[in-house]
């Protein structure tokens, strides 16, 4: 199976306005930023995460705690898949408890993604709430499951793709709309 | 009716016979070899391209019987033999009950007439139950039909025992078949000790075990004159030890079986019990010896050690297992391959050691020969065959060979005992 | 992270390549944190059945495949039986078969006897861990050794790591040997003559039977436990004995690196091979071990019940 890039939808500089447009909100929804933190889903929610934190630090003037959240061991296909996902490493270095959480993804879609990470956050304890930001929402929910803050909606059919591209990861910041090809 | 095996290339050491040669037998013995035989209304044999030579000779077989019918009987053993080209066999001692008196002697004597396949000569035990403490009642047992005394499977530890049973055994000119091990060395091994002991973390006989014992041995049998014959001969150094003694003349004979000069201790690698054997299989330096043993005549015999275990015997923990894998199927085959194809001996001199060197040993008269007025036991042998070791189509009734899908060279044709044609073509009569 | 696991058993390390070795150890280290959480438990292995089928005793290795398994949400049954009374009747074989006809996921076994496990794996279908066999190998104390090595060293290539004590007899020498020579350390085994199996050199090792040259250059050493019963086996003259000449006591750690470690998969006899100033002195990473060796054996539950391919 390989893929056509159909389109690009963001590029570099609309990612950093959504990024910023989205700290602004966070700030403005919440009133202050007393016992917010910031975790996001690795590999690329995690980078958006560190991202978004450095924005709303910048903001407010004062640092805002971040973590990296790696949900392999939550997911509900292990025994679909054809081999063991790699497990990365959860580094989340400061107590959730009754703290608001901002968890961050790249593309949100099905919504399974957010449930094992839901679950997996719970694991660490009982925060006081959960929000949640992506930089892309395509649609196709197949769970309760809804962004707070999201970078833009995308349309898209379910034989597409979005890929996410950041540059310490991919080397160049994006994203790509893609289709299956037979 | 009278047989006659024309064409074939006759092999027949006791003679110095090895050419192109008619074989008639009249009744149950040979009645002439020479070329170009008349015989009107023989049935005739033609063995063109084949080799004809004494019936093979294994001088170390367990047969199980009595006591482990599950795993081998005198019959089916008795079909193993025919199809590997033995006539004749002499069945150990380690049954249950213990051949160690003459009632075993006489039951087994009885199951092979009964079987009327081979020649099976029952060996009985030294000691008591196996035990290495008490003599057996050997002057009776030799009435009774016995061809040596052995305890294998066991070794005799204590050398003032088999002193005195290789000077009462003299008396009756009985061979005693030594298992040379000494169990103090050998304790709970179970390999051989060596790298790949040391890699599988398996406990390991050292090679000395064998080879204490062989020259302890030879020294008992120096010291009474007694007739000693060493089994399963596996190390270099107890080749060495023996050669050494012959050089003395001191009166000695000993056997190596093919597993010695076929496979190594590697064959143990992934635990696989089917190469668990006692002693165990030794370095390719062993198996270069061995051979230089049967070429140089150090070693007088091949036999099997043939050693049926059942499955449930096997198919546990390597330390478990039992010891031993079959042999009487594939002896000539392993033989022809490894021994006469790699010119270590010529069929002259591998007929000796597996026909015409036991019957001497065992002081079978009329055996060993094609001589006119021997016993017409004789083994049709095809060396070119190829063939497939296939546990579906081994007929022994155990299956415990590490050689399953192994290819062999040469097979048996035709296998006659007393004058009567018991195989042919993978058909028993 | 290259490699792949495609591995329906862990029997040794002596099959495993470097990388495959490396993968457990990055999957271990991911795996590490969640014993610090507050709910120490991931749903990965949920609705999986692991059977502990122990032949031989023991307490640690067997509690911490248990925590592995329960903080991956596995269910779990222990089996403890001795090899020997199981001879008597029903085969390993048989007795395992009945445990796979239970529908049972992974079997963590150890046992008494070199090669039990391996005769396991070939005949059923649950993956077969191997929890030590014989003398032969224990691969997750191998494993856990290197990982505690590699946090505190940073890497293994290169670094001189000498097991000293009963070679002949450990399944843990045999691992660690086999670990640690693929990644490239440099491995010295000490030990009495008498408990040093033949031919070992062969496996990449260099051996001496004066335990100041093993210490002396180590970045770390492993102290192996001495089982006192050997002492009626000729093997050593007496205990006392041993502990003067291959004990390890503050007197000999004067030929030690300043930053040297010092390890022992335990149980230990306390002032046999080591002394207690020196098993919970500074150099000491003793505890350490035992931690990590809950994230090495979740992380090998993760990699082999992800695989696939099954015996039918």
């Amino acid at each position: 199976m390989k893929l056509r890039e159909k389109a690009k939808v963001m590029d570099a500089g609309q990612i950093e306005s959504a990024i910023v447009r989205i700290a602004h909100e966070i700030i403005e929804n919440n009133k202050s930023v007393e016992g917010l933190a910031i975790v996001g889903i690795r590999t690329r929610g995690a980078l958006l995460a560190d991202r978004l934190a450095g924005k709303m630090g910048a903001i407010v003037d004062r640092e805002i705690p971040v973590g990296a959240l790696d949900i392999t061991l939550y997911r509900d296909d292990l025994t679909d898949v054809a081999e063991q996902p790699v497990v990365h490493k959860t580094e989340i270095d400061f107590d959730i408890h009754d703290k608001v959480i901002i968890l961050v993804d790249d593309v949100l879609y099905t919504g399974r993604t957010i449930r094992c990470a839901l679950d997996a956050l719970i694991d660490f304890g009982r925060p006081k709430s959960i929000q949640l930001a992506v930089l892309v929402d395509r649609g196709h929910r197949e769970l309760p499951i809804r962004a707070d803050y999201a970078g833009k909606n995308i349309p898209t059919s379910q034989k597409e793709t979005v890929q996410v591209k950041m540059k310490e990861a991919d080397g160049e910041d994006g994203v790509i709309v893609a289709e299956m090809e037979e | 009716m009278d047989i006659i095996l024309k064409g074939g290339h006759v092999v027949d050491p006791a003679n110095n016979v090895d050419s192109g040669s008619d074989v008639l037998i009249k009744g149950d013995k040979i009645a002439q070899v020479g070329k170009n035989i008349k015989a009107n209304g023989a049935k005739t044999i033609d063995c063109k391209g084949k080799l004809v030579f004494p019936g093979l000779i294994d001088m170390h077989t367990h047969l199980r019987q009595p006591g482990r019918e599950d795993e081998e009987t005198v019959l089916t053993g008795s079909r193993a033999a025919l199809k590997g080209g033995f006539t004749s066999l002499l069945c150990m001692a380690n049954t249950s009950p213990v051949i160690d008196n003459k009632g075993v002697v006489e039951y087994i004597r009885v199951e092979a007439s009964r079987a009327g396949l081979i020649n099976v000569y029952p060996a009985a035990a030294v000691t008591k139950g196996l035990e290495g403490k008490e003599l057996t009642e050997i002057g009776q047992i030799a009435e009774a039909g016995a061809k040596a005394l052995s305890d294998d499977g066991k070794p005799i530890m204590n050398a003032e025992i088999l002193r005195r049973a290789l000077e009462y055994a003299k008396m009756f000119g009985l061979l005693i078949i030594s298992h040379c091990e000494d169990t103090n060395l050998s304790r709970n091994g179970v390999m051989n000790e060596g790298f790949i002991s040391t890699k599988l973390g398996l406990k390991g006989i050292p090679r000395a075990s064998e080879t204490v014992m062989v020259m302890r041995d030879i020294e008992l049998a120096g010291l009474t004159g007694g007739k000693l014959h060493i089994a399963h001969i596996s190390a270099k150094e107890s080749v060495e030890a023996v050669r050494e003694a012959k050089k003395r003349g001191i009166g000695v004979t000993c056997e190596t079986c093919p597993h010695y000069f076929t496979l190594t201790e590697e064959a143990v690698l992934g635990f696989n019990t089917k190469a668990k054997v006692n002693p165990p299989l030794k370095t390719k330096e062993d198996v270069a010896s061995v051979k230089k043993g049967l070429s140089d005549g150090t070693i007088d015999a091949i036999s099997t050690d043939h050693a049926p275990h059942s499955v449930e015997e096997k198919d546990v923990e390597f330390d478990f297992a039992a010891s031993g894998m079959i042999g009487l199927e594939f002896a000539l085959s392993l033989a022809n391959t490894e021994l006469i194809n790699n010119k270590i001996l010529d069929w002259s001199g591998l007929v000796k050691k597996m026909s015409v060197n036991p019957a001497k040993i065992l002081s079978l008269h009329g055996k060993g020969s094609l001589a006119a007025g021997s016993d017409a036991d004789i083994t049709v042998f095809d060396p070119s065959a190829e063939w497939i070791v296939d546990e579906k189509r081994i007929e022994s009734k155990s299956k415990n060979t590490p050689l399953a899908g192994r290819k062999m060279v040469g097979a048996v044709l035709v296998t006659i005992v007393g004058g009567k044609i018991k195989y042919e073509n993978g058909k028993f009569n | 992270m290259a490699a792949k696991w495609a591995r329906k058993d862990l029997l040794g390390l002596e099959t495993l390549s470097a990388d495959e070795i490396g993968l457990i150890l990055e999957t271990a280290d991911s795996f590490k944190e969640i014993s610090q959480r507050p709910i120490k438990k991931v749903p990965t292995l949920r609705g999986q059945t692991i059977v502990l089928f122990f032949f031989e005793p023991s307490t640690r290795t067997r509690t911490s495949f248990e925590l592995a398994a329960k903080r991956m949400s596995a269910d779990i049954v222990n089996i403890q039986t001795s090899a020997s009374s199981l001879t008597k009747g029903e085969t390993l074989r048989d007795t395992a078969r009945n445990i796979e006809a239970m529908k049972v996921n992974i079997i963590i076994m150890r046992h008494s006897s070199s090669g039990a496990p391996q005769l396991l794996a070939e005949s059923v279908s649950p993956s077969i861990i191997n929890a030590g066999d014989g003398s032969h190998e224990h691969p997750t104390q191998g494993l856990l050794d290197i990982f505690t090595i590699k946090e505190h060293k940073k890497k293994i290539a290169g670094l001189n790591v000498s097991i000293i004590g009963d070679i002949a007899h450990s399944r843990v020498a045999r691992s660690n040997i086999w670990g640690l020579t693929k990644l490239g350390a440099n491995v010295t085994v000490c030990g009495p003559a008498t408990l040093m199996p033949p031919e070992i050199e062969k496996l990449g090792v260099k051996v001496t039977y004066d335990i100041k040259e093993a210490i002396e250059g180590a970045d770390v050493i492993n102290m192996l436990r001495i089982q006192l019963e050997r002492q009626g086996q000729s093997l050593f003259p007496s205990i006392r004995e041993y502990a003067m000449k291959f004990g390890l006591d503050a007197d000999k750690m004067k030929y030690a690196k300043k930053d040297v470690l010092i390890m022992h998969p335990g149980p230990i006899n306390r002032g046999v091979e080591i002394t207690p100033e020196i098993a919970d002195g500074p150099y000491s990473v003793i505890l350490e071990q035992v931690t990590n060796g809950i994230a090495v054996r979740m992380a090998v539950l993760y990699l082999v019940s992800g695989v696939k391919e099954r015996i039918e």
